[in-house]
């Protein structure tokens, strides 16, 4: 017990002090995590949108594949990943595998299903709404994209929430396919792995700490900004 | 833009429609139409809940396809705009849902503020301009639709039902704008269930019922005059209530 109340002082000491190796952990995990969700959410909100639009044969079928893959385990996402990136893989000559690029292509592919499969729900909804207005209007369906994504915006940040938080709090992929390598593919949920094994619990314990510290941050400001535009504009 | 005072009345193509009917899960909800709308006139589609009066509508506006027959303009396919019973607004202010449907039509970006602030001020709407629509009044909003409305400059409006939801003033503020619209040269396409507005409106009505169109007449003929049981039956139950 003393033990761990020691190691939790320790972990405080090393967060205000402002370790240079906490930092860029802290750093690194940022990077991947913010790259693959704006990748993602690129890809995801567009594609998320284009679903609840247009109906076509076997439209179902991706919708369910999708939806089943926003409970993809983050090991095999990184599998996959590994097997592609690998010197015997597909694209092995590109020499991407444990490189933070790597880590961020594995996290785009666990967090892209989350946010199209929420952004068609988020749409479809408001399709639903907008349809016949916008289409009095003249617009054609491509042209709607931008506008029910804008005015889906509120649903829409929780969704890219989601995904953020899917990404900053898996270990799996990042493991596999960065390698947990010092200095060039460490992020926080894989040193927290490391350093727990390795006894150093202070370590493991700051870092935890400022992952949850981060993530209630980010989760709090979206909320605040959501909460006070729904307010204004109904 | 309000330059045209005179209707002009050989300009708008006329709206036929031909055996349309539609269909919907084996379900007929609208038995073929044979249907002739020229001119710049106002016509009010009346009839009780479920008689197809929105669907009609909706297959003129072009909103859907008819399962059956055809629906096509005579001349050129004009422009159109359609004010829909609960006004449906975007996530925006008042003015931005204005500069957006201007926009949309393609209208050069620094005229649109301008354009949307006349409309704003016409409709009685320019002190709510930064507001955001979805927070306004049930009569604001369905003004709001309408200054929407004006500014496409459509030669043919539909309005199905935009009264059914709103008080006497905001009532009154909806036929107002109807009838500058018509006096600007567009062609009126109502819906509407309330008789004594018919009155007040109407140039000539169809009578819907039950998926039917029973009647196509001068409003005066419509009152005075009704050919089927059911039109005389719906007037009669209308003024008793």
């Amino acid at each position: 017990m003393s033990q761990d109340a020691n190691a939790f002082q320790t972990a405080l000491a090393l967060i205000l002090s402002l370790d240079p190796d906490l930092l860029d952990i802290v750093r690194l995990s940022l990077q991947v995590s913010c790259s693959a969700v704006l990748l993602a959410a690129l890809i995801g909100l567009p594609l998320g949108a284009a679903l609840a639009l247009w109906h076509f044969p076997g439209h179902g079928i991706l919708v369910v594949a999708l939806n089943a893959l926003m409970g993809l385990p983050p090991v095999v996402a990184g599998l996959c990943v590994y097997l592609l990136l690998s010197r015997a893989g597909p694209l092995g000559e590109l020499g991407l595998l444990f490189t933070p690029t790597a880590m961020v292509v594995a996290q785009v592919i666990l967090v892209l299903p989350i946010i199209a499969a929420l952004t068609r729900q988020q749409v479809e909804e408001l399709h639903h709404e907008y349809r016949e207005q916008l289409q009095s209007l003249g617009l054609s369906r491509l042209r709607m994209i931008p506008t029910l994504l804008w005015d889906a915006r509120f649903g829409l940040v929780t969704v890219i929430l989601a995904g953020f938080g899917r990404a900053s709090a898996e270990v799996g992929a990042v493991m596999i396919v960065g390698g947990n390598i010092d200095g060039v593919t460490r992020v926080m949920t894989t040193a927290i792995v490391l350093e727990t094994s390795k006894g150093d619990l202070p370590l493991a314990l700051g870092l935890g700490i400022v992952l949850l510290g981060l993530v209630a941050l980010i989760n709090a400001g979206a909320y605040l900004v959501g909460e006070s535009a729904r307010r204004r504009l109904g | 833009m309000n330059d045209m005072t005179a209707p002009l009345l050989d300009d708008i193509p006329t709206l036929l429609l031909e055996g349309a009917g539609f269909m919907h899960r084996g379900q007929r909800l609208l038995a073929p139409v044979d249907l002739r709308l020229a001119g710049c006139r106002r016509t009010l589609l009346m009839g009780p809940n479920g008689a197809g009066k929105s669907l009609l509508m909706r297959l003129a506006h072009g909103l859907l396809p008819p399962s059956q027959g055809r629906v096509r303009w005579q001349g050129h396919v004009p422009r159109q705009a359609m004010v829909f019973q609960r006004p449906v607004l975007l996530k925006r202010s008042a003015l931005a849902n204005l500069t957006y449907a201007l926009a949309v039509q393609g209208t050069p970006r620094t005229r649109r503020r301008s354009l949307a602030r006349e409309a704003l001020e016409r409709f009685g709407l320019a002190a709510v301009e930064k507001r955001p629509a979805r927070v306004l009044s049930g009569g604001e909003q369905q003004r709001l639709a309408l200054a929407r409305a004006w500014l496409l400059e459509p030669e043919v409006l539909f309005l199905d039902e935009p009264t059914s939801a709103l008080d006497p003033a905001a009532i009154q503020a909806v036929e107002d704008a109807v009838r500058e619209f018509h006096a600007r040269g567009t062609r009126i396409l109502m819906s509407c269930h309330d008789l004594h507005q018919a009155r007040r409106l109407a140039d000539d009505v169809l009578f819907l019922h039950d998926g039917r169109l029973l009647e196509h007449t001068p409003t005066e003929t419509f009152f005075t005059a009704p050919a089927s049981p059911e039109a005389r039956a719906f007037i009669r139950g209308e003024l008793v209530v």
